[in-house]
């Protein structure tokens, strides 16, 4: 900062955080390709040649995929965005505080190298098992770290603000840092098995990063879907609210269509989210009382999850012709028209007697992915969008291409859901066919030939969706070096270049 | 009365509780329409659309205060 000049936002922080959004992303997405052929056509799980087989095959790189796009591609984008928005809606600049740049540069590079020594160890074979939380504890005592320093920016950020109160996003980011501080410290009580003793006397039993869950059976898997929900809940929705809450408003120049609906929504999803959970353990030993409550819990979660997503739309009144003519509105519009579809999806899922077709099929996949790319996905590429022409002072570098590559996603997002709908109920319908004496109709591998196609169709749309990620990259890149703007350009429609 | 039986009655008296503190808030929020620093709730857009360091806050802190008269001087 110049001590003379008039103050400025420090970005310095949020562009690390970028710059690790794109390439975590397309790392996180590759895989996820790879593992879509390697659904279609098994042979691919060699594509290394038999003596790599251990690393390449699809259960080794399946929580390299889930957890690289959740908590390496989604988290930095979230942190990428709290560096931005955070000091713009509390207009405090980083570079007033040497402390808070230190906090945050310090959150960046242990971020970084914890991300990378789980890649490492997920490659390397070593788990705990619970899905998307399978690392050892010495990386979960890393990731509380991380969290903690994030906290401390919140709270420093917000300590020495201008602006009294705090704007809704500010509201989206502290729910999601508490509730995944929760999430995180209650899902990976665990003991490292080097402290136990078998029954038999031994002691130090396995290697030093090993560990087991502090909690047995049915307890363990309620705890673990808690945590596996509201991940979704606190990763995947939450922080992304806090996004277009933002860049919509912003990039458009309109108000929010009702401020007031805004926070009743947010107090509504804080208050239903939460119990949502155990719909992952319908018809599973969790008590039915348990299952009934969090199936109704999730049909009444459309309401807030709809609040906010048609009062997003509503802050386009009047103004649609700029999702015609702006490809950045278009991402966010259609992304947030994905949220509310993949929050009516969820809800119906959740049903337990649609859920006993639904349960374990690919169905199930579909829905997460039409969140995770129509919604979550577009909305993260929106905010890159937004912010690099702030952050680089310079314009996009292409129009055209963002256009081509909105149209290239949408047609792989299509796609997958639509491919992994008509798997899911096949799938669904055949596992429960029987004939009237109670015998199953087909044998698990009648299902899997008769997958075949869709498995192929996937594979299509995500590598279509890789295709577009690839030229967002490409376009964020060239906008290093693109033509420089002036302040005036960036008060809302982000300058772009042909 | 056993722990299940209380487990019960709390968790309805808590969930209930909600229910009625979120559609208090509700109307609150559309009869007031203003916070308890008389400021009009939709005022709060400003806050994306004006973040420029040197956009006036729509609601100040000390803090706020202090630099904008050192700003003048």
């Amino acid at each position: 900062m110049n001590k003379n000049g008039p103050l400025e936002y420090d970005y310095s922080v949020s562009k690390l955080f970028l710059m690790n959004t794109l390439f975590v992303g397309t790392i996180g997405m590759l895989v996820g390709v790879i593992l879509a052929w390697q659904m279609a056509y098994p042979a691919f799980n060699t594509f290394l040649g038999e003596g790599l087989a251990e690393y390449t095959n699809f259960s080794r790189l399946r929580p390299l995929h889930t957890d690289s796009v959740i908590y390496g591609f989604v988290l930095s984008a979230v942190w990428a965005t709290w560096y931005y928005v955070g000091q713009r809606v509390l207009k405090v600049s980083m570079a007033e505080s040497k402390t808070l740049m230190f906090i945050g540069k310090l959150h960046f590079w242990l971020y970084f190298f914890s991300s990378a020594l789980i890649v490492v160890s997920l490659l390397m074979g070593a788990t705990t098992s619970k899905e998307y939380a399978e690392f050892e504890w010495p990386i979960d005592l890393a990731i509380t770290v991380i969290w903690l320093l994030w906290g401390a920016s919140i709270a420093g950020l917000i300590g020495f603000r201008r602006e009294k109160s705090l704007y809704i996003s500010i509201w989206y980011y502290i729910a999601t840092f508490l509730a995944v501080a929760m999430l995180h410290l209650f899902n990976n009580m665990e003991i490292p098995t080097m402290l136990a003793t078998s029954p038999a006397g031994e002691t130090m039993i396995g290697a030093w990063w090993h560990s087991v869950s502090m909690y047995a059976g049915t307890n363990d898997a309620l705890v673990q879907w808690w945590f596996g929900h509201n991940a979704v809940a606190f990763v995947l929705t939450t922080p992304i609210i806090a996004m277009i809450y933002y860049f919509l408003p912003k990039e458009s120049g309109q108000a929010i269509y009702s401020y007031k609906l805004s926070l009743l929504a947010f107090w509504g999803l804080m208050f239903l989210y939460i119990w949502a959970g155990g719909h992952h353990m319908l018809y599973s030993t969790v008590p039915d009382w348990m299952q009934t409550m969090s199936s109704v819990f999730s049909v009444v979660l459309i309401l807030p999850s709809w609040g906010s997503a048609i009062n997003m739309l509503l802050t386009m009144k009047g103004e649609w012709q700029q999702v015609a003519s702006s490809p950045l509105i278009k991402f966010m519009v259609l992304g947030s028209t994905f949220y509310m579809f993949s929050t009516l999806e969820g809800p119906i899922q959740a049903i337990k007697s649609v859920n006993a077709i639904a349960h374990f099929t690919d169905w199930v996949i579909g829905h997460v992915h039409d969140g995770a790319l129509g919604w979550v996905g577009f909305m993260v590429i929106a905010a890159i969008y937004h912010m690099a022409p702030r952050i680089f002072r310079r314009e996009i570098y292409s129009k055209s291409l963002m256009n081509m590559q909105f149209w290239i996603q949408t047609l792989g997002v299509v796609l997958y859901f639509t491919s992994m709908w008509i798997a899911g109920i096949t799938q669904g319908m055949m596992w429960r066919a029987h004939d009237e004496f109670g015998n199953l109709a087909y044998s698990f591998i009648d299902t899997v030939s008769v997958l075949h196609p869709y498995y192929t169709i996937r594979a299509v749309g995500g590598t279509l969706y890789l295709i577009g990620f690839l030229m967002f990259v490409y376009n964020i890149y060239k906008t290093t070096s693109a033509r420089e703007v002036e302040e005036h350009e960036l008060q809302n429609a982000s300058p772009m270049g042909a | 009365m056993d722990i299940a039986l209380l487990q019960a009655y709390g968790y309805f008296i808590m969930t209930a509780g909600l229910a009625i503190g979120l559609y208090a808030y509700i109307y609150h929020l559309y009869s007031k329409r203003k916070d308890a620093d008389g400021v009009d709730y939709e005022k709060y857009s400003n806050m994306a659309l004006k973040d420029d360091i040197a956009d006036a806050p729509v609601n100040a802190t000390s803090r706020d205060k202090k630099y904008r008269k050192g700003i003048k001087k």
